[in-house]
Parts: C-alpha cells; sequence; structure tokens
C-alpha cells in the first residue's frame, strides 16, 4: 500500500458576518461521480476531498493542504456520506471547532497529480 | 487463334519499346551534332526522348583513344529514358493494327458458326417429340393398339410443354448479342453439349428399341416423349440458373481505374468469367467514366519533359562508362535539385480556376439573357400572330449569336472544344427550348465533361478493346486478379477484390432498459 499519513488536523472556525467559515472547499460524496475527481488515487473512490483552500483562511493556518481526503470530523464517519450530509457535517453552528482526521498522499505524488489534473 | 493474339498483344508492348529505343539511339551514335535534331524527330512522333551525350573525360589527351571505343559501343551502352511511348506509332504498330482487322474477320464467323450450330440443335431438339409421336403413327398405324383419351391428353400437355418451352427460349436465348467475346462461354457451351448428348441418347434408344422392333405400345411410346420435354424443361431451368442467376449476387469488387488520368470506380460482380466481366465493366465504362480529353494531359507530359532536362552527366573518374550508373546519378541529382516546378504548379492551377470561373460566370448570364428572349406560344396565341411564329430550330438560331461567344471561349479555357461542333450547340439548344429547360439545364452538357456516350461516336478514342490478362479469359473471377482493357490510347486497368465475409451476430436490446444517472461534480466551500 502507498504511504498515506493520517493527521489530524484542528480548525478554528472564523466569524464572517453571520457565517462561521472554514476557508477550503470540499468536492466528492457517494452520490457525486468519482472519476471526476483530480485528487484520488483510486478513481471510484468516493470520500470527500479538499479541492481548494483560501489563502490565509483558517484551513491554511491550520495545516490543511489541497488533496486532502477528510475520513472524520469530530468523530463523524466521512468516507461514505453524500456531499450535502458532509457540508452540513463542517458547518454546524454551534461548532467552533472541527477537529479532522485526513490522509494525505506523500508530499511528491500529491504534486504530481495537482500538476496532471 | 485468339491464343496468340493475346499473347502477341502483351507481347508486343515490349518489343514495340526496344525497338524504338534502339532506333532512336542509332539515329544519335552517327552524328553528336546531329542529337537535338534527332530529338525534334522523336518529339514529331510524340515520344520524348533524352539521350545522355556519349561521357567526355575532362583530361582530354590520355583518353583520346577510349574515346574511340566509347563511341563504338555508344549505341549499345547509353541509356536513354522515354518518355510515353505508347502514342508513338512505328511500323510494327502499322503492321499489327492491320493484322488485328484480318482477324476481326475470322472472329465474325466464328460468332455466326456458333450461332448456326445453337439454332440447328434447338430445332432439332425442338422436332423430336414430335416426330417421336408421329413416326409410328406413320410408319406402322395399323399395327398400333388403339389408346384414347389417355392419349389425346398426353397430346395437350405435350403440346403446352412444347409452348413453354418455346416461350422460354426465345426469352432466355434470342436476344440481339452486344459483344464479340474472344473465347466461347464456357457455360453456354456446356449446355449445347449437354442438350445434344441428351438428344442423342433418347434418339438411340429410340431408334434401337421402338423403331427396330416396331414397338405397338403407343400410349409408352407417347409417355416416353412427354418424359423427353419434362427433361428438357429441367434443361431449361439449369440454363437459367447456370447462365443467369448464378452471377446476380454479388461476390466481387472490381476497381477499375483509367491510366491515363487516375478516374477511378468501382462496380460489384458476382461469379463471371473474366471475359464477361470484362464486358460489364466496359458497358459501365461508357456511362460512368467523363470522357478521354488527350488535351488535358499535355501539361502534365511538360512537366515531366523539363523535370529530367537540364541535367548533364560528366564522368570525371576515367572512361569507365557506367550507363546505369549514370542514370542513378541523373535521378539522384534531380532529386536534390531545388527546383521550383512545384511552385508553377500551384500557381498555374490557381489561375486557371480563376480564369475558369470567370468565363463560366460569364457564359451563365449570357445564355440566361439568350433565353429571356424566348417566349412559348399558347394554342390561343398560335393563330392570332401567325406570321412571327418560329419552330424550335429558328428560334434557337435566333438567340444563339448572343452566347456563342462566350460559349466558345468557355469551351476553349476547359479544352472541351473539340467535342462540341456549332451545329450540335445548335441542336442541343433547340431541343431544351422544345422541352423547357431552363439555361441552367441548357449548360449542364457543357459545364462539366459527360461520360463518353453523350458524344460524337468519332470523338471517343476507345472503339477496339484488348483484354490482356495473364489468366484464362475464361476462368473465373477470383480475388486478387488483375488484367487490362486496352485500346488504342489508354487502357483501364480492372482489380478484383472479393467481398470479405461478414459475421453478424446480433444483440438484443430491452426499449425498458434505457436508464440514465446523473453525474454530478459539486464543490462547496465552507
Amino acid at each position: 500500500l502507498p504511504a498515506a499519513e493520517a493527521q489530524r488536523i484542528e480548525i478554528h472556525k472564523l466569524r464572517q458576518g453571520d457565517n462561521l467559515i472554514l476557508g477550503f472547499s470540499i468536492g466528492g460524496g457517494i452520490d457525486q461521480d468519482p472519476t471526476q475527481n483530480p485528487f484520488s488515487e483510486d478513481k471510484t473512490d468516493k470520500g470527500i476531498y479538499v479541492t481548494r483552500v483560501t489563502e490565509g483562511g483558517p484551513a491554511e493556518v491550520a495545516g490543511l493542504q489541497i488533496g486532502d481526503k477528510i475520513m472524520q470530523v469530530n468523530g463523524w464517519d466521512m468516507t461514505m456520506v453524500t456531499h450535502d450530509q458532509a457540508r452540513k457535517r463542517l458547518t454546524k453552528r454551534n461548532e467552533e471547532v472541527v477537529r479532522l482526521l485526513v490522509t494525505r498522499q506523500s508530499l511528491q505524488k500529491a504534486v504530481q497529480q495537482s500538476m496532471m489534473s | 487463334m485468339s491464343a496468340t493474339m493475346d499473347t502477341e498483344s502483351t507481347y508486343s508492348g515490349y518489343s514495340h519499346y526496344s525497338g524504338h529505343s534502339k532506333k532512336a539511339h542509332r539515329q544519335g551514335s552517327r552524328d553528336r551534332h546531329k542529337s537535338p535534331r534527332s530529338k525534334d524527330g522523336s518529339r514529331s512522333e510524340k515520344s520524348v526522348t533524352i539521350q545522355t551525350p556519349p561521357a567526355e573525360p575532362l583530361l582530354g589527351n590520355d583518353a583520346s583513344r577510349a574515346e574511340e571505343g566509347q563511341d563504338d559501343n555508344w549505341g549499345e551502352t547509353t541509356t536513354a529514358i522515354t518518355g510515353t511511348s505508347e502514342h508513338s506509332i512505328s511500323q510494327e504498330d502499322i503492321a499489327r493494327i492491320s493484322k488485328d482487322l484480318e482477324d476481326s474477320v475470322g472472329l465474325d464467323c466464328k460468332r455466326y458458326l456458333g450461332l448456326t450450330v445453337a439454332a440447328v440443335l434447338g430445332l432439332l431438339v425442338f422436332l423430336t417429340p414430335i416426330a417421336f409421336i408421329l413416326l409410328p403413327q406413320i410408319l406402322w398405324r395399323d399395327d398400333l393398339e388403339p389408346c384414347g383419351t389417355v392419349c389425346e391428353g398426353l397430346f395437350i400437355s405435350v403440346a403446352f410443354k412444347l409452348l413453354i418451352l418455346l416461350i422460354g427460349t426465345w426469352a432466355l436465348f434470342f436476344r440481339q448479342p452486344k459483344a464479340d467475346l474472344p473465347r466461347v462461354l464456357v457455360f453456354r457451351a456446356l449446355l449445347l453439349v449437354l442438350i445434344f448428348l441428351f438428344v442423342f441418347s433418347y434418339w438411340l434408344f429410340y431408334g434401337v428399341r421402338i423403331l427396330d422392333s416396331k414397338d405397338t405400345n403407343y400410349q409408352g411410346i407417347v409417355q416416353y416423349a412427354v418424359s423427353l420435354v419434362d427433361a428438357l424443361l429441367f434443361i431449361h431451368y439449369l440454363a437459367i440458373v447456370l447462365l443467369e442467376l448464378r452471377q446476380l449476387q454479388p461476390m466481387f469488387t472490381v476497381k477499375v481505374v483509367r491510366s491515363t488520368d487516375g478516374e477511378s470506380r468501382y462496380y460489384s460482380l458476382g461469379h463471371l468469367s473474366i471475359q464477361r466481366a470484362a464486358l460489364v465493366v466496359l458497358e459501365n465504362y461508357y456511362k460512368d467514366f467523363t470522357v478521354y480529353n488527350p488535351a488535358l494531359l499535355t501539361a502534365s507530359k511538360s512537366r515531366a519533359a523539363k523535370h529530367m532536362a537540364g541535367l548533364k552527366v560528366y564522368n570525371v573518374d576515367g572512361p569507365g562508362n557506367n550507363a546505369s550508373g549514370q542514370s542513378r546519378a541523373m535521378i539522384a541529382a534531380a532529386a536534390r535539385r531545388r527546383d521550383s516546378s512545384h511552385n508553377e504548379l500551384y500557381y498555374e492551377e490557381a489561375d486557371h480556376e480563376r480564369r475558369v470561373k470567370k468565363r463560366r460566370a460569364r457564359l451563365v448570364v449570357a445564355v440566361e439573357e439568350a433565353f429571356t428572349h424566348i417566349k412559348r406560344l399558347q394554342a390561343e396565341e398560335q393563330q392570332k400572330a401567325p406570321g412571327e411564329m418560329m419552330d424550335p430550330r429558328e428560334a434557337a438560331q435566333a438567340i444563339f449569336p448572343s452566347m456563342a461567344r462566350a460559349l466558345q471561349k468557355y469551351l476553349r479555357t476547359t479544352r472541351q472544344q473539340q467535342y462540341h461542333s456549332m451545329e450540335s450547340i445548335l441542336q442541343h439548344l433547340s431541343f431544351c427550348i422544345t422541352n423547357n429547360m431552363t439555361p441552367k439545364a441548357f449548360l449542364e452538357r457543357y459545364l462539366n465533361p459527360g461520360p463518353t456516350l453523350q458524344y460524337d461516336r468519332d470523338r471517343w478514342f476507345s472503339k477496339q478493346w484488348t483484354l490482356v490478362s495473364e489468366e484464362a479469359v475464361t476462368s473465373g473471377l477470383q480475388d486478387g486478379i488483375v488484367f487490362v482493357l486496352k485500346c488504342l490510347d489508354f487502357s483501364l486497368v480492372v482489380n478484383v477484390k472479393k467481398i470479405p465475409f461478414i459475421k453478424l451476430s446480433e444483440e438484443f436490446i430491452d426499449p425498458k432498459s434505457h436508464k440514465f444517472v446523473l453525474r454530478l461534480q459539486s464543490e462547496t466551500s465552507v
């Protein structure tokens, strides 16, 4: 199996007006098309992936990187959820801190993948 | 006789080439100064001969003796690159053509002989059952057993079957021969032989068992005659299947390419012999291929002449006169030379196209204007103004001058002026006026070169054909056979390919099985 690190990342949400934002975008889900995911190694993987990280946002500060696969959010499993369920679990209004368990391919591979896509 | 003719027509091509080039060489070797003139001479015979001058060593003094030696052998060792020598007519060609004419008379005799044999055999076959029935009545009427209604019924059936046979044979065999083939048609000959043997064996049996012994069982004799007629009907059925039905199903695709300009067509054929396939190809040639126009080929010939004209070979290394090496050197040099003939070709063609389009526009406008001057008179109007009425020919002559110049210029630009005389144009014009055709319909014949059938017989350039084939012309078509149909000015190369064996399998799709899903790729920012 290729080396995949599991990391725990703690993001403190930032308040912007009435919303709490995390500063990244997600893609994927069991109701989505996994073949169009540029970050996954296995094109049948329907997990939730980080597709964009806003500069200077809370996610970048916490160390989240583009291409990471989110396995758990605050203990909730994210490998078998729909896109909307994932969004809901990340944007709960009463939570100010989210603890993510992410998997990342080794750095070289991640760079290659993002360059090729 | 035909075999030698066939081989002769292929063989003489080669002997003609070598004969002609040897003659050209002999002219050149006599006097080196005369070589330009000999080139002119061969040009008048419509071929281009490029003669390499004998190798001149640069260091003249040492090799003077060798030069003499070269001069003596010059005729045999120099290579000449001849252009299209098929167009020149040498003495051998004239002899060959006259011999062909003589032989064609022999072929006609053969055809009439075949026809008379078939006719005699047919008559014999037709009269045989009648003879079988009548001979006992004539020869030993008194001894015959009386035979009532059964025999009369059999007489009626014989009569009708003979009538059907007659009509069937007339429909199948009595046709105007449309072609003169080099060899006998195999199936037809086989059928004639079969019929002859069949009838002969019936007569033999009849003669021995019935005539000699004077059989009195008349009903048996009549039934024997009926069985003959039945068998003849079955042979007629066999004839239909062999001669007509078997070649209907397409088995081969045939590609026909004209040698002068590369125009090609594809045809589908069934199981035919090579000569009959050639016949089909020729019948289609006259209606599918555009007419052969020698005026269109002069441009490429002059280009070919210019390609090799500017090179001379000097042998620097000494008197070794290597003819093939010289020609190879010339070819290599010509390939490396940076000549701009492709530029010339491109601009010339673009220019020509523009000119043709301009002339065509002028022509179309002139014809449209000319046609507006004519109006058809209805029946009632015809009584009112009898004086000014013209028939189509006069009407055509009246409007022709206004478009004549534009038409002639256009024909000249597209090099078709030989194919349309003023008389033919007037005829066509009156034909179009009679049939209410529009100007565009009138011009259709002149704007594009049409198939050979459209033109006058004198301009066809292709009436006498020779079939050149490596296989026997009566053998059937096979995959990969190539044969050539030659006429005097050009040839048609025919390539036979088998239609591939098609494996078709089926797949059933349930109409309810067409279902779709949405493929989403959302990206949400959190």
